[in-house]
């Protein structure tokens, strides 16, 4: 099978040439406020490259239908790329086979498709579900929801000062009546990678299945979930590079095919009486209705897209940016980064003495520069880190080392307005 | 309007020495206002002798926006009448939002440097929270929020 099509590889070949990568990416010459965009807001969602808006032109001007139905030839094109999209995500993440990934909304509703899935099926009251501090609101609250419903409980592994997961408090919090866990590949608001591979394999040395939250994980490493033996990993495209309103879980077939729907409807079936439905194999089971085909196809382009630079290229180059970006932060007086994990991606989070971070990011974004700020939806770490509210910097490949200075230069210009 | 002109020094300086700020030894109103998105709060205590704003006072978390607009409020409404106070409330929030024609009358006097932050729709809410919360402690309601039910971009505009 092609995995890559040639149209959608980045013109540019053996070295890491950002320029190159950056001239895909048409909203990168956008001027804001007068100045050009400094794109830092990635981890909450990152930019389109040409490559995959001609990929939903394309399916938009010459091979749109709704799919699995028709006997057409639209019908059967828009099967035939849908299909060939989720063939192409098995080998992002290298799932074992394609009907391993579910085409969903997005991370929150992959989350919330294990919840109702799985989680209300086989959570009974007292059983334990493990979550840790650093979750974003989307693997707390379907988990919290769930708790409340089955008289469940919800243990949460502890975090350093420096925003690591506390794995030996982890493993404490394991008996009899832990059912399920729920942890992030890395933290959105910190950028700490976890020790996933680790978690997941004691977890499953008591018998219990293991979700990860992969949303910050797979745009920035190669994610292989045979080797972490993951049983759920859930991830969205645009924070990838593509569209907004499609997202993946994958399963562990075994698993997928022994939980009940999480919504009913078309396509989720293979035969409907008032008496009696019968539920279609998987992933078909978990895609009712008709899903976002173009956005799934737009994904599929997307992830060509990144396996054509490498993910391991992308790693590499966000660390320079990571470090560099670090150490000029870390020779600002009065700013202190917060989340100082030994494993990061290239996000930092900061807070500067005697100015809100609101303040911040609306006279960073006078320079053009697009940060975060605020509780960057996980209010259990702001509270455990003892800080209202942070600004985040969160970084792409397509940032560059110029970029970071521009946006350390308008941190000192926050600094001269506020004194 | 861009986003660096709404920092005008008066907003800065009422930020860097906020008038009015701390708590009062006897108030007749309190409220707690809350901006969930950003988790800032803030508490406002005013003291009403019959029916004037014989003293007032706030305190809490909050951008500089926020910490002005509610420093200058204070000043602007202490030892005024309860009905003069609204009426600030309701010019207020039209102007934050854009629906108050600054070049007809009005009384917000020099509150209109914040007249900015309608185009900053992010950061109306950060103006208004005092307001809102001020408007809550006169009408006896101890908490209020910007979102939902309570969210003062929807409330009807002079609703006291």
């Amino acid at each position: 099978m092609k995995l890559i099509d040639s149209a959608l590889k980045p013109e540019f070949t053996s070295m890491f040439d950002v320029e190159h990568i950056r001239a895909d990416f048409p909203i990168l010459k956008l001027q804001v406020e007068g100045k050009p965009l400094v794109y830092l807001d990635n981890a909450a969602s990152s930019q389109m490259p040409q490559q995959v808006i001609d990929r939903l032109v394309r399916y938009q001007t010459s091979e749109h239908a709704n799919i699995n139905r028709g006997v057409h030839y639209l019908s059967e094109t828009a099967t035939a790329e849908y299909e060939g999209s989720r063939r192409k995500l098995q080998h992002f993440i290298n799932a074992r086979e394609d009907r391993e990934v579910i085409f969903t909304s997005g991370t929150t509703d992959s989350i919330n498709l294990v919840m109702h899935g799985y989680g209300r099926k086989y959570i009974r009251a007292g059983d334990e579900i493990i979550l840790t501090t650093l979750e974003h609101h989307s693997n707390i609250v379907p988990w919290q929801m769930l708790a409340e419903e089955k008289g469940a409980k919800i243990r949460v592994v502890p975090i350093s000062d420096a925003g690591e997961l506390l794995v030996d408090e982890y493993k404490k919090l394991f008996n009899a009546r832990t059912k399920f866990v729920g942890v992030m590949h890395v933290s959105n608001a910190l950028g700490t990678v976890n020790p996933v591979k680790e978690m997941i394999a004691f977890a499953h040395s008591r018998g219990v299945p293991v979700l990860v939250d992969g949303a910050q994980g797979a745009p920035h490493m190669a994610v292989d979930v045979q080797d972490l033996d993951c049983d759920f990993y859930a991830f969205s495209g645009h924070k990838l590079c593509g569209p907004t309103g499609i997202g993946v879980l994958y399963g562990k077939a075994e698993l997928l095919e022994r939980m009940q729907p999480f919504k009913g409807g078309g396509d989720m079936i293979l035969s409907v009486t008032f008496e009696k439905t019968t539920y279609n194999s998987i992933p078909h089971k978990f895609e009712a209705g008709t899903p976002p085909i173009a956005a799934a196809i737009g994904l599929g382009a997307a992830v060509d897209y990144l396996s054509a630079i490498g993910l391991d290229t992308i790693s590499a180059y966000e660390l320079k940016l990571l470090n560099y970006a670090t150490e000029q932060i870390s020779n600002l007086p009065g700013v202190r980064i917060i989340g100082t994990a030994a494993r990061k991606t290239a996000v930092i989070s900061f807070v500067m003495e005697g100015v809100h971070p609101h303040d911040i990011g609306t006279l960073l974004n006078h320079e053009g520069v697009a940060v975060r700020t605020g509780h960057h939806c996980v209010q259990p770490v702001m509270l455990r880190l003892k800080v209202p509210a942070t600004t985040r910097a969160s970084f792409a490949f397509y940032n560059t080392m110029a970029e970071v200075d521009t946006f350390i230069s308008g941190i000192r210009t926050v600094q001269k307005v506020f004194t | 309007m861009n986003s660096k002109s709404l920092y005008q020094e008066v907003i800065l300086d009422h930020n860097k020495k906020p008038r009015n700020y701390g708590t009062l030894d006897k108030a007749s109103h309190h409220a707690v206002g809350h901006n969930p998105l950003c988790g800032d709060h803030l508490d406002i205590e005013l003291n009403l002798e019959g029916d004037r704003i014989d003293n007032i006072a706030f305190h809490g978390e909050s951008c500089a926006i926020c910490k002005a607009s509610a420093s200058m409020m204070t000043t602007a409404v202490k030892g005024k009448a309860r009905s003069d106070a609204e009426t600030l409330i309701k010019e207020f929030r039209e102007m934050a939002t854009g629906t108050l024609n600054l070049s007809e009358d009005h009384h917000l006097g020099r509150l209109t440097v914040f007249a900015g932050v309608r185009d900053l729709p992010t950061r109306v809410k950060c103006a208004i929270l005092p307001w809102h919360t001020l408007h809550a402690a006169l009408n006896s309601v101890t908490t209020t929020s910007t979102e939902a039910e309570d969210d003062p971009m929807h409330a009807a505009i002079g609703d006291a």
